[in-house]
């Protein structure tokens, strides 16, 4: 990966910077005529930083004066894209981050106006709603590494959630959900491996052929067995939100990261171990050698198709928990077809994140945000339609896809069958 | 990337007779091994197989009691009701399947140039709306011209939405699966807001006025036979597709890019121009599959209007091996399932999800035909791979 980034060619360089340049010139454009005009002097914004029943310390709540603050956003826009058009900022990062800062802040402030809006309701809620995304993506992204396509991801979080809440519900006992969602992920997984793997079936083929399996095996048992015994079988409650000691007192972060249920902390620690397995241990050296010239793996020794197999079913088990959370992870029951695309979304993140742990859970924050600001909006009643509000970050993940990441490049052997000479 | 393509044995023995045997009767397998799988699923739920695949068939094809009783009707009093009733489940078998022959048509001639097409839903909303808002906002028209002007609309508006991830990749590299996904939530999101907005009849329920009368596809029966021209259309469409892809320039041209975008860049072919036609073209398609639904079946448009139709397309086109004529195949085959299970749930009990079960089956078997083989004793001869799905391709 180090490689590519060190030598983009200075023409792509140069008109990176300036889809840059115009697209920050835009945004606070943008803010000013759809946010800045429609508000009236005079009017205070308040952030609600207080969460109730959380732990933190309380603090005073936010309270902004309205127009002064979006066409401050917008102001500080602008500036940063004459500024990147003139000199050039070196960091991607800061500027993708200043255009969607901007952007949320003046549309939050523009929303809320004359009224209260909690802010670390909505972002803790943004982290929930994240993880189911995330741990798809970085189930994604284990068994891409080793070159192994899993679009069955959905199928599987499907199959998780519902095994997750009927073991739960029999043995009372959610950690049996838990882990009967993580090993059936693996075995599932296990049989898109064997597919892929001993019968050299299409990946994408064997993915889709796992998807409506799923959603075709939970409806069936879902109608066939669980609403006849709702209470046997499909009322599991919930985990209990878990609050770190003393961390969890820090305003804001607090509520945000350490009052969370055990899936969300299992979701980071899953990220964290994952990178440093990937990038620092013989086992990720050969996972990626795998992934990207598995001739010259094999050649040295590594056996090819068991890191695939170990791979796809880690990546299996991950997606296991991602299912789990569905069910007795947030709503303690299972529901037809209750991913709802996720899994989808998730390997969305995972080439957003250009196949890195991190920036695969980075990505999967955007999504969550943008999905919990959905729900947050429809409370505000916001005067134009919030259908349009709603798909922004559709439209702005196609165009950073477009202008920043450009070509996502995936592990050199990505989708295909190895065939040991 | 694609240099090292991978090894598939290279023991060609051209199409010989065994092999033809083979491509015709594993897939035939297939469907059989599903079946006998799902059976299995429906004893062990408590249910009875025989009742169950008796409905299946007959809300697949129609009771043959019915038929001969129809038949003796007609015969002997000139009464056509009977027979007519007799028709209903084929004709609904026929009415579902017409719009998957689009969708995975739709599909398949994505994959034909290496390119992943997992928009058909969003695009055949979009087609749908299209179609809905010519149907019903322009009135006075002979049929001639508002029928296929609706037509021509869903085409247009699917089109767009499948060129724009094309542009994207052709011209940037932006990979189509993440950009046909993100345009699927912006279809879905836009149609929110037409159904509640500007495009919502009078009434408090989110859908689109009813379309005039001279923008529906004629049917061949009286109501409650839904069959129409429309299932003509596909057929056509399929035809030319097929006529498209192998017996043109172009059609060549886009098939070089998907075996080998390399060498068809070396050759001289535009890579950004084929990408782009082909995106638009298979929007376009997914985009008449729901054009056919509104205009021959429902004759207005509601939420969730395309629910699970980008799925199934995927599923027809690894089916049909991205061959049109294997996708019409294909397509008839999910249609006569969908068809029966209706029947099957309300005379068995059995939930018609099962049949997803099954589908899932019969592509997991005609993808490995090694464990149809394996099953079945079968001599191994190589068929010829058609399949090509790039991965996350390059």
């Amino acid at each position: 990966m180090t490689t590519i980034n060190t030598t983009i060619n200075p023409v792509q360089a140069k008109r990176t910077r300036v889809i840059f340049g115009i697209v920050l010139l835009t945004t606070g454009l943008l803010i000013y005529l759809l946010f800045g005009i429609n508000t009236q002097a005079g009017l205070q914004t308040t952030f609600g930083i207080n969460l109730a029943g959380s732990q933190a310390i309380p603090v005073p709540d936010l309270v902004l004066p309205s127009k002064l603050t979006i066409n401050l956003m917008a102001i500080i826009a602008v500036f940063f894209g004459a500024f990147h058009l003139a000199r050039g900022v070196k960091s991607t990062g800061t500027l993708i981050g200043v255009i969607a800062v901007t952007f949320v802040v003046a549309f939050l402030t523009w929303a809320a106006q004359d009224k209260s809006f909690n802010l670390t309701g909505m972002l803790s809620s943004s982290l929930v709603r994240a993880t189911p995304i995330a741990l798809a993506a970085l189930c994604g992204v284990i068994s891409e590494r080793a070159a192994v396509i899993n679009i069955g991801i959905e199928g599987i979080m499907l199959i998780s959630a519902q095994v997750a809440v009927v073991t739960a519900s029999l043995s009372n006992n959610l950690y049996v959900g838990l882990v009967a969602a993580i090993l059936v992920g693996g075995l599932v997984a296990a049989f898109h491996a064997f597919l892929v793997i001993r019968f050299k079936v299409d990946q994408i083929v064997s993915g889709v052929a796992i998807n409506i399996f799923g959603a075709g095996l939970t409806s069936f048992i879902g109608s066939r067995f669980l609403e006849r015994n709702t209470d046997l079988l499909n009322n599991s409650g919930v985990f209990p939100v878990f609050s770190i000691p003393i961390l969890s007192k820090i305003p804001l972060l607090g509520p945000m990261l350490f009052e969370n249920n055990i899936i969300v902390y299992l979701a980071i620690l899953v990220v964290i171990v994952l990178h440093i397995t990937l990038f620092y241990t013989p086992w990720g050296l050969r996972t990626r050698a795998v992934g990207e010239h598995p001739k010259a793996a094999d050649t040295l020794g590594v056996n090819v198709y068991l890191v695939r197999y170990v791979n796809v079913i880690l990546g299996g088990m991950i997606a296991g928990l991602g299912g789990a959370y569905f069910t007795i992870g947030s709503v303690g029951r299972f529901d037809e077809i209750m991913t709802a695309g996720k899994g989808f979304i998730g390997l969305a993140a995972m080439i957003f994140g250009k196949w890195n742990p991190i920036g695969a859970y980075t990505s999967s924050l955007i999504f969550g945000f943008a999905d919990s600001l959905q729900v947050k909006l429809q409370i505000l009643r916001v005067p134009i339609p919030s259908e349009f509000l709603l798909m922004a970050p559709y439209i702005v993940t196609m165009i950073i896809l477009t202008g920043v990441v450009g070509r996502a490049i995936p592990p050199a052997a990505d989708g295909q069958p190895y065939e040991k000479a | 990337m694609t240099e090292k393509a991978t090894p598939k044995t290279k023991k060609s023995e051209g199409i010989g007779e065994g092999s033809l045997r083979q491509a015709l009767l594993i897939p035939a397998l297939a469907v059989l091994t599903g079946l006998i799988i799902g059976a299995i699923a429906i004893v062990a739920s408590g249910g009875n197989v025989f009742v169950a695949y008796g409905a299946l068939f007959a809300g697949a094809f129609g009771d043959p009691v019915k038929f001969f009783t129809g038949f003796q009707q007609l015969f002997t009093t000139g009464e056509t009701a009977g027979l007519l009733k007799a028709i209903y489940p084929f004709s609904e078998s026929i009415v579902i399947a017409t719009p998957y022959i689009f969708a995975g048509l739709s599909v398949a001639i994505g994959f034909r140039c290496g390119l992943f097409n997992i928009g058909a839903e969003g695009q055949f909303f979009i087609g749908a709306l299209c179609s809905a808002f010519v149907g019903y906002s322009i009135e006075g028209l002979p049929a001639i011209i508002h029928l296929p002007l609706a037509l021509l609309a869903g085409a247009a508006g699917g089109a767009i939405w499948g060129m724009i991830p094309g542009y994207l990749k052709a011209r940037f590299g932006a990979h189509e699966v993440v950009n046909t996904i993100m345009m699927n939530w912006i279809a879905f999101r836009l149609s929110d807001w037409l159904l509640n907005g500007p495009m919502k009849a009078s009434g408090f329920r989110p859908v689109t006025p009813n379309i005039e009368h001279t923008a529906e596809l004629p049917r061949f029966f009286p109501d409650p036979l839904r069959i129409n021209w429309g299932f003509i259309l596909a057929l056509v469409v399929a035809y030319l597709v097929y006529w498209f892809l192998f017996k043109t320039t172009l059609g060549f041209e886009i098939r070089s890019v998907g075996a080998n975008p390399d060498a068809a860049k070396y050759a001289g072919m535009n890579i950004v121009r084929n990408i782009v036609l082909v995106m638009s073209l298979a929007g376009g398609l997914a985009g008449l599959a729901g054009s056919v639904q509104v205009l021959g079946v429902d004759h207005w448009v509601g939420q969730g209007f395309s629910a699970g139709y980008g799925f199934d397309a995927i599923a027809l086109a690894l089916l049909g091996r991205s061959h049109p004529f294997g996708v019409v195949i294909a397509a008839l085959l999910f249609g006569f399932l969908r068809g029966g299970a209706t029947r099957m749930q309300s005379m068995a009990g059995v939930p018609i999800d099962i049949i997803s079960i099954i589908q899932g089956l019969i592509i997991i078997f005609i993808a490995a035909p090694d464990i149809i083989r394996w099953l079945y004793r079968l001599k191994e001869i190589k068929v010829e791979e058609t399949v090509l799905t790039r991965g996350w391709g390059s």
